[in-house]
């Protein structure tokens, strides 16, 4: 069996509750995510998803488990691993440009100045930065912008796996448009394999190729992988008319609304817990569908 | 016109007020004094009478004032040298000791803030060594070091390592997680790490205490120069007290507020520079 390009080998996860006892967030987490792949993870909040987020990115370590990227077993931060920080972690004292030539310069470090600024002026210009902006501190932005710069700084170190952990989740709606819109530009003319955390369902449908449900914690379960059987490239207005769109949805609110808690709190006995493949797929023929284990699953939607 | 003064503007006016009607009542109240022609015994024996005794008008103070700017420099022998040679030793004596507990501190507060350890382990001396006066320590330094003008500056290294100490603890240890998580997501090493997001998140906080520091220092300059005499502006007050020239006394206090303020100002300067908004 060929592996993924990441895969998640029995990752568990285990707290202090602050009581003597231990809180388990998730245990024998399993799963993988193919080269290229735009892969956004649903679940509630205090779930776990930073968590494994944290993990994949190296900042921390599992209670057990392994990620492997590569085949390389993942041990501590790598340039490889990009990260966008919820709260976009830009260094205050640094301007907007010396705040991705910082990454930069980290990432190449033989290069020149100039080719540095210029790289980095390149990545600031795509998320819509440039003129006067680049010599801005990160107080001086709004949070759109400060994400932007987050996103331009991640995106020029060409890591092979970015990982975002709720990267719009402060921003407005419209402002939230456009950086999803700049955020699939950038990534649909790269190799980059994208790791998303989000509780936005419509965000997820937009940009991912696959959604991971989250059951709610303690003992959470990556419990479901829903492929998004919307060709690309995806409109947010013309998506809603695509005959998935809502079959898809549906099953996302349903999965969140309710069986994320019916399905919360159950110990793995100790085997690897992996996510039921569900593909929902409304532009074939019913009668062509083949049977398979997420049957039982669909039938909610229908 | 008046009306549309700013806030500053209104402000200097009234300081200005504020510094002539003190002269003003300072200049009418010395003939007052003066005027007391009877005058004991005592005060006879004790210099009472005496012309210099008494104090000073502002007018002699200011003509004093004039008299030692307009040739600060002069040397004409131990006892007597102009003001700017006196402000001179007691600025190169503090910035000594300063520097030299920055360099100890600095380091050593970078250690303390990043590892719970040596934190734990220094605490309790810090605890014990930071309140004591560093003019206590004036007797042992010269005991040890036998060389006052050492010892001056061994006082004045004393006094400022506590704040820049503690705040460069203070500082390092309470950078954001999350800046250290974007030094660690791009491989910096420790040394990187230091210089480039730790030292600049915990500047403000570390020119804040650097600044307290000089504060304190020089303000136990004046002191500590009194005790080993010879040079320096604490000696100069100490010794136009015992010539009883009480218009140079003044005058050399007002020339210490100044210094003081300067060099406070200096750091002002510096915290500005290095001062980010989140
Ligand atoms: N360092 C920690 N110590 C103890 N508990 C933690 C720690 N980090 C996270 N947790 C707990 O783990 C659970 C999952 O947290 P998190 O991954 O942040 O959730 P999410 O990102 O899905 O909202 C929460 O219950 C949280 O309280
Ligand atoms: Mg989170």
């Amino acid at each position: 069996m060929s592996k993924p390009f990441l895969s998640i080998e029995r990752l568990t996860q285990k707290f202090p509750d602050g009581q003597g006892g231990e809180l388990t967030v998730f245990e024998d987490a399993t799963f993988g995510i193919e080269k290229g792949e735009f892969v956004c993870i649903l679940g509630h909040s205090g779930c776990g998803k930073s968590t494994i987020m944290n993990i994949l990115a190296g900042l921390a370590e599992p209670t057990s488990g392994v990620v492997k990227m590569d085949g390389f077993e993942v041990s501590g931060p790598s340039l490889d691993r990009g990260v966008v920080f919820q709260n976009y972690s830009l260094l205050p004292w640094l301007s907007t440009l010396k705040n991705v030539t910082f990454g930069v310069r980290a990432r190449f470090p033989d290069w020149s100045k100039a080719k540095v600024e210029e790289h980095a002026r390149e990545y600031l210009a795509m998320v819509g930065l440039e003129g006067d902006v680049v010599h801005r501190k990160p107080s001086q932005l709004s949070g759109g912008m400060r994400q932007r710069v987050s996103i331009a700084r991640a995106f020029a170190n060409h890591p092979k796996l970015l990982l975002l952990d709720e990267p719009f989740g402060a921003l407005d709606a419209l402002t939230r448009g456009t950086i999803q819109d700049e955020l699939l530009k950038i990534w649909g003319g790269t190799e980059q394999t994208v790791f998303m955390i989000t509780h936005d369902i419509d965000e997820a449908i937009l940009l991912a190729d696959r959604i991971l449900l989250m059951t709610n914690g303690p003992l959470a379960r990556v419990a479901e992988s829903v492929e998004i059987t919307i060709p690309r490239p995806r409109n947010r207005t013309e998506i809603v008319d695509h005959p998935n769109y809502y079959a898809i949805r549906n099953h996302l609110v349903q999965f969140l609304g309710q069986r994320s808690k019916e399905l919360a709190g159950q110990p793995s006995g100790g085997a690897d817990q992996r996510p039921t493949a569900v593909s929902i797929d409304k532009t074939e023929p019913p009668e062509k569908a083949p049977e398979d284990p997420a049957a039982p699953l669909r039938a909610v939607n229908e | 016109m008046t009306k549309t003064l700013s806030v500053n503007h209104k402000a200097a006016l009234l300081s200005i007020i504020m510094l002539v009607v003190g002269l003003l009542i300072w200049e009418a109240a010395i003939p007052a004094q003066k005027a007391a022609e009877e005058l004991t015994e005592y005060e006879r024996l004790t210099g009472g009478g005496a012309p210099k005794a008494g104090v000073p008008p502002p007018s002699q103070v200011l003509a004093k004032a004039w008299e030692q700017l307009s040739n600060p420099f002069y040397d004409a022998g131990p006892n007597d040298k102009g003001i700017g040679i006196q402000i001179g030793y007691s600025i190169y004596r503090v910035l000594t000791g300063y520097f030299l507990a920055a360099m100890v501190a600095i380091p050593l507060g970078f250690l303390i803030g990043m590892s719970q350890v040596a934190y734990k382990a220094f605490n309790p001396f810090i605890q014990v060594l930071r309140p004591i006066s560093p003019l206590a320590w004036m007797p042992l330094a010269l005991f040890i070091i036998q060389d006052s003008e050492a010892s001056a500056i061994f006082v004045i290294f004393i006094c400022s390592i506590w704040p820049m100490l503690i705040n460069t603890a203070f500082g390092v240890a309470g950078v954001r997680q999350d800046w250290v998580n974007v030094a660690r997501t791009h491989e910096l090493s420790p040394i990187k790490t230091a210089f480039t997001v730790i030292l600049p998140a915990a500047a403000p906080t570390i020119i804040t205490g650097m600044r307290i520091s000089i504060g304190i220092a020089w303000l136990v300059i004046v002191a500590a120069e009194m005790l080993v005499g010879g040079t320096g502006i604490g000696y100069y007050v100490w010794n136009e007290w015992n010539n009883l020239d009480l218009t140079s006394v003044i005058f050399s206090i007002l020339m210490i507020g100044v210094v003081g303020m300067l060099l406070d100002a200096a750091f002002g300067i510096l915290q500005r520079a290095v001062a980010y908004a989140e």
